[in-house]
C-alpha cells in the first residue's frame, strides 16, 4: 500500500528527511521536513485554542527540537509525524498547561522489554503509517469524531461527555471500540505480510 | 513479571493525546515501564496523533518563520545532538517517578502515617490531582475508606489484595466514589505503591478522619 499525501511527500522521504539532518545537519532535508509540518503544527496548536502568534511559537519550539533530536528519531520506532506529533504534543503541554507530560525512559534498566521480535515489530510499524490513515477512514463517524475531540480539544473525556450529552461511559466505549477496530485492521495487515513468504 | 490488571485504553487515548494532567500521566507513564502490552497501545494511539496530525488542513506560517528558525538555530551553541543517556543503575523505581521522586527507595525520606503505613507526598505542576507514594507494612490492612473523586494506585513493590483479586508490580487498581474496600497488604514484604487522587478519600474510623487533614490525605 502506498500512500500519496496531498503535497507529494511520503512517510518514507520525511524519514529520510530526518536522517540528513541528524547526519550532516542538512538544512535543505530540514527545510522540506518544515514545509511539510510547520503548517500543521501551527493547525495543531490553533485547534488547540492558541493565538496565532502562540501558534506561530509552537512551531519555532518544535523545529527547533526536530532539529536538535532528529538523531533520536528511529524509523524502525515510528512515522514522522508520530515522532513530530509527540514534539508537538509535549511542547504546548509545557509551554501553555505549565505542566510537564511525563515519559518512560526507553534506556531505564527497569524497563520491561516487549516479548514480540524486533522484526514483526518492524513489518508492522514501516505498513502502518498509511494503513492507520486508510483505516481510520473507516470509523464510524461517532467515533472519528472522539478521537479528533480526544487530540484536539483540551478536555477530559468528562467535559466531552458533557459538551456532546452523552454518558460518560458512552464516551469511553466508543473510544475502546474505535481503538479496537484500528488493532484489528493493523493485526490483519501483520498476518497477510507474515504470509507472503519474500516479502 | 506478568501484569494483570492493565490501565483502561480511554486513560491511554488521554495520556497520549496529552490532555491527561500531570500526577494522572506520571502514574501511567510509570506503568508503561512496566507493562510492554499497554506500552505498545500508547505507541499506536500515538500514530493515531500522528495521522491526525497528518490530516490537519495546513495553517500558513508566516512568511519568515523559516528564516527566524534558521536564525535560532544559528545562534544556539554548538551543542551536539543529544546522544543517548548512559545507562543508570539498576533501581526498583522506574523512571519517570525516580526522577520525580529525586532518588532512589534507599534513600527516600518516608513520613508516618499511623499504624506503621508511611508516605512520600510526589510534587507535581498538577492543579487538581496529587501523586503519593504508599508504604503499607506486609500483612498488614490499610483502613477501611471509599472515595470521593477517582483514584488509580500503581504497585511498585510487594502486592495487596482487595475483594477483587491480587495487585502485585506493575498492576493497576482503580477505584471511584461506588468503591468502599480495604486493601491488605500481602505478607513477606511491605507494599510499595504509587498512588494518585483527584479528592480526598472517606475513612470509615473515626481516628483516621481525625488525622486525615494533618496528613493531607
Amino acid at each position: 500500500m502506498h500512500d500519496a499525501p496531498k503535497n507529494g511527500f511520503s512517510a518514507d522521504d520525511l524519514a529520510a528527511c530526518l536522517s540528513a539532518v541528524a547526519a550532516s545537519q542538512d538544512r535543505k532535508a530540514f527545510r522540506v521536513l518544515f514545509e511539510h509540518f510547520a503548517p500543521r503544527v501551527k493547525a495543531y496548536g490553533a485547534r488547540l485554542g492558541c493565538t496565532p502568534q502562540q501558534a506561530e511559537e509552537l512551531v519555532q519550539e518544535t523545529m527547533v527540537k526536530v532539529w536538535r533530536k532528529a538523531g533520536l528519531f528511529d524509523p524502525a520506532k515510528a512515522a514522522p509525524s508520530t515522532w513530530i506529533f509527540r514534539i508537538a504534543r509535549n511542547q504546548r503541554i509545557d509551554a501553555f498547561r505549565r505542566e510537564s507530560h511525563p515519559e518512560f525512559d526507553p534506556d531505564d534498566p527497569c524497563l520491561v522489554p516487549e516479548e514480540e521480535t524486533p522484526a514483526d515489530t518492524m513489518i508492522e510499524r514501516s505498513q502502518s503509517a498509511a494503513l492507520l490513515r486508510a483505516s481510520l477512514e473507516t470509523l464510524p463517524e461517532e467515533q472519528k469524531l472522539l478521537l479528533h475531540m480526544s487530540f484536539f480539544q483540551d478536555m477530559s473525556h468528562g467535559v466531552i461527555a458533557e459538551k456532546l450529552n452523552l454518558p460518560l461511559g458512552t464516551v469511553k466505549s466508543r473510544l475502546r471500540l474505535a481503538m479496537g477496530k484500528l488493532r484489528a485492521r493493523l493485526d490483519e495487515n501483520k498476518i497477510s505480510l507474515d504470509e507472503e513468504p519474500n516479502k | 513479571m506478568k501484569i494483570s490488571h492493565h490501565l483502561p485504553e480511554e486513560t491511554l487515548v488521554a495520556y497520549s493525546a496529552g490532555t491527561l494532567s500531570e500526577a494522572w500521566s506520571l502514574l501511567v507513564a510509570t506503568h508503561l515501564a512496566l507493562c510492554p502490552s499497554c506500552r505498545t497501545e500508547a505507541e499506536r494511539i500515538e500514530s493515531v496523533g500522528g495521522a491526525l496530525l497528518e490530516e490537519l488542513e495546513p495553517v500558513d506560517v508566516a512568511d519568515d518563520a523559516f528564516a527566524h528558525l534558521m536564525q535560532t538555530i544559528d545562534d544556539m551553541s554548538a551543542e551536539p545532538v543529544p546522544a543517548r543517556k548512559s545507562r543508570p543503575v539498576p533501581s526498583l523505581l522506574p523512571e519517570p517517578l525516580k526522577s520525580y521522586l529525586g532518588g532512589d527507595l534507599h534513600a527516600l525520606k518516608w513520613r508516618r502515617l499511623g499504624k506503621g503505613a508511611f508516605h512520600i507526598p510526589i510534587k507535581t505542576r498538577d492543579g487538581v490531582a496529587k501523586a503519593r507514594l504508599l508504604k503499607v507494612p506486609a500483612g498488614q490492612p490499610v483502613p477501611m475508606h471509599g472515595h470521593n473523586g477517582q483514584e488509580l494506585t500503581l504497585v511498585l513493590v510487594g502486592a495487596f489484595q482487595t475483594y477483587q483479586g491480587t495487585f502485585a508490580r506493575g498492576d493497576i487498581e482503580g477505584a471511584d466514589p461506588s468503591v468502599e474496600h480495604m486493601p491488605i497488604a500481602a505478607p513477606g514484604e511491605d507494599c510499595i505503591c504509587l498512588a494518585v487522587t483527584d479528592a480526598p478519600l472517606r475513612f470509615k474510623s473515626l481516628a483516621a478522619r481525625l488525622v486525615q487533614p494533618f496528613i493531607g490525605i
